[in-house]
């Protein structure tokens, strides 16, 4: 046998197209530096302007430098720069821009933000009441999210196997961390972070060894060579089925699909508030995106093999969240939920396997982003004492006492149920649309008959809140700060905008959907 | 010898650390069952490489053994913590979460 001797080409790096991604892991960097060189008390406020400095300025690097060169492929095609890639990573920006600001919250808790002080500190344990005495912030959280932010950019742009798996555990690794961190309940957050991180671990070891038969079938861990060996037929067939089968595990975990759904209620009810805005947002956008790749540029011709796989898929997803939605009596976990129901409406997209499969979903993720995240930032404002009111019982009659905080919290359920005049219904008719072109119309079928019930739980939320009396021991309302309240007027504006002049968004996600292999 | 073997005891070892996973009840052992898992699949990438003729599976092996050792040390961190409060590394123990 003749030994490998293969020659390793010097990489050429497109710097102007991977800036926003540098820009984002340069200011990570930068903030990991601040924790170690600047004094306590400075460094909240250096890592806040830090942070939202740092998302600003990769945003503008993303619109300047990605436009005109749309469809290229950088770092030796490694990482692929075309319209969804621009779409995506411009929308994970923007949407953790506005969880960002939730992070940044500190007047609604008594003791500080939404963070422990030290995570490291046993609960209840007397360096713990020190450290919170002392009125002590953890802001290692800041680069933490940005090390997430940027695995998620990696994510949609990924154009290997490699790539791909390296940048889904950047996105991962800091999350685990993350959702272990909150100041309130922390027996259940660490709870939390630990199942997090042994299932996510486990489908990311699926998800590596489903890389590996498909890398062992095609000898090309580049998703353009996977494609380019479907048309030749190389045979082993077995080894791309049963490879194909374990990436979509993977992925399906991270998206929630189920049966890969279990930790979602859990890690969202543990994990600090802030957080789970923005893993149901950003984290559902940025495995979206890495799905819609892989299975439209490397998979894309073998998809009369996948494609009943998302239908039996997709179908329990909408019908499992719906269901279950409407026995929780916990508003983050019905939330949680209500955000696998949702998965399961986006993978109806998905599974058109169309171009106009890809504009909706792009589209669908987008308004989805910014009414979860709406959601859960009002979460945070009903609060018993020091921790959330998080029972629904404790919700009744809130239209009456905080009508303000009532009304903008049933734009979002209106939009997640798909009523008209909101994002959510544009979302819904344009992925419906699409799998009835892509000849997927009883997926349709299922999903309006189960929004319809998935609307049930929704309006039974603002049925408590406008049609019932408030209990006698209400809890008390929080008046969130400057930053949090400008991300909820932001998230309630685009909900309604994009539900009443969708055209300049669609016309968007339509110009960009197009993959380049 | 044949590199085929060597796809045949990655299989394997990926199924016992699969299985490890479901049945085990210690946080630690399940971790390490998860260790395995991933180094199944580099075990895999390497043979495939030797096969197919091509050196990325043997640079993916390098990567992903740089990410697992990351992975031990926020999987240590977690489970640690969770140790410190509870006294046990048991994930039956930990229940909290439910309906």
């Amino acid at each position: 046998m003749s030994l490998l001797v293969e020659q390793f080409d010097t990489p050429s790096i497109e710097y102007q197209l991977l800036a926003p991604l540098l820009i984002v892991f340069g200011g990570a960097i930068v903030g990991v530096l601040v924790e170690a060189f600047f004094p306590r008390r400075a460094r909240r406020d250096i890592q806040l302007t830090l942070s939202l400095l740092t998302l600003i300025a990769a945003f503008v690097a993303l619109i300047v430098w990605s436009r005109p060169d749309l469809g290229q492929t950088a770092a030796s095609g490694n990482v692929v720069i075309d319209g969804p890639a621009v779409f995506f990573q411009g929308t994970i920006l923007i949407l953790s821009l506005l969880a960002f600001l939730l992070f940044s919250e500190r007047g609604v808790d008594s003791a500080g933000d939404a963070f422990a002080s030290s995570a490291a500190t046993i609960p209840g344990s007397s360096s713990e009441r020190e450290l919170v005495a002392a009125r002590v912030l953890q802001t290692e959280v800041w680069p933490l999210a940005l090390f997430s932010v940027g695995g998620m950019m990696m994510f949609v742009a990924a154009n290997d196997l490699l790539t791909f798996f390296v940048a889904l555990e950047v996105m991962s690794l800091p999350l685990y961390l993350l959702v272990g961190m909150a100041r309130r309940r922390r027996l259940l957050s660490q709870e939390a972070a630990l199942k997090y991180f042994l299932l996510g671990s486990f489908s990311s070891a699926f998800l590596l060894f489903g890389s590996a038969l498909l890398f062992g079938y095609s000898g090309s861990i580049s998703f353009g060579g996977i494609h380019d060996s479907l048309s030749t037929g190389v045979g082993l067939d077995p080894l791309l089925l049963i490879g194909t089968g374990f990436v979509a595990i993977g992925l399906f975990f991270k998206v929630g699909a189920v049966p890969f759904h279990s930790w979602i209620p859990d890690v969202y009810q543990g994990a600090p508030t802030p957080v789970t805005a923005f893993m149901a947002s950003a984290t559902k956008v940025a495995a979206f995106g890495a799905m819609l790749r892989l299975f439209y540029v490397a998979l894309g011709d073998y998809d009369w093999n996948w494609r009943p796989m998302f239908w039996v898929v997709t179908i329990a997803t909408i019908v499992v969240g719906s269901v279950l939605a409407i026995t929780q009596t916990d508003i983050k976990r019905m939330l949680a939920y209500s955000s696998v129901a949702q998965a399961g409406f986006i993978l109806t997209g998905v599974t058109a396997a169309s171009g106009s499969g890809l504009s909706s979903s792009m589209f669908y993720l987008a308004s989805y982003g910014f009414a979860t995240i709406g959601a859960f930032a009002l979460v945070s404002l009903v609060r018993d004492g020091t921790s959330e009111a998080t029972h629904l019982s404790r919700w009744a009659g809130l239209g009456r006492r905080a009508p303000v905080l009532a009304g903008t919290l049933s734009i979002f359920l209106l939009s997640f149920a798909g009523i008209p005049l909101t994002s959510g219904f544009i979302g819904k008719f344009l992925v419906f649309e699409a799998a009835i072109d892509g000849g997927a119309t009883p997926l349709v079928i299922v999903g309006a008959v189960f929004s319809a019930v998935a609307a049930f739980f929704y309006v039974r939320v603002m049925v408590l809140m406008y049609f019932s009396d408030p209990p006698a021991d209400a809890p008390p309302i929080a008046v969130p700060s400057a930053l949090p309240a400008l991300a909820i007027a932001v998230c309630a504006a685009a909900t309604i905008a994009l539900g009443v002049f969708p055209g300049p968004v669609i016309d968007l996600a339509q110009e960009a959907a197009a993959f380049v292999r | 010898m044949n590199p085929e073997n060597y796809l045949y005891l990655a299989t394997i070892l990926f199924v016992i650390g699969a299985v490890g996973v479901l049945v085990r009840r210690n946080a630690i052992v399940v971790f390490m069952c998860i260790e395995l898992m991933l180094n199944a699949s580099n075990l895999a990438f390497v043979s495939f490489a030797r096969l197919n003729g091509n050196i990325d599976g043997q640079v993916v092996a390098f990567f992903v053994m740089v990410v697992a050792a990351a992975e031990v040390v926020i999987g240590l961190a977690i489970i640690v913590t969770i140790f410190r409060t509870r006294r046990s590394a048991s994930v039956d123990d930990p229940n909290l979460l439910k309906l």
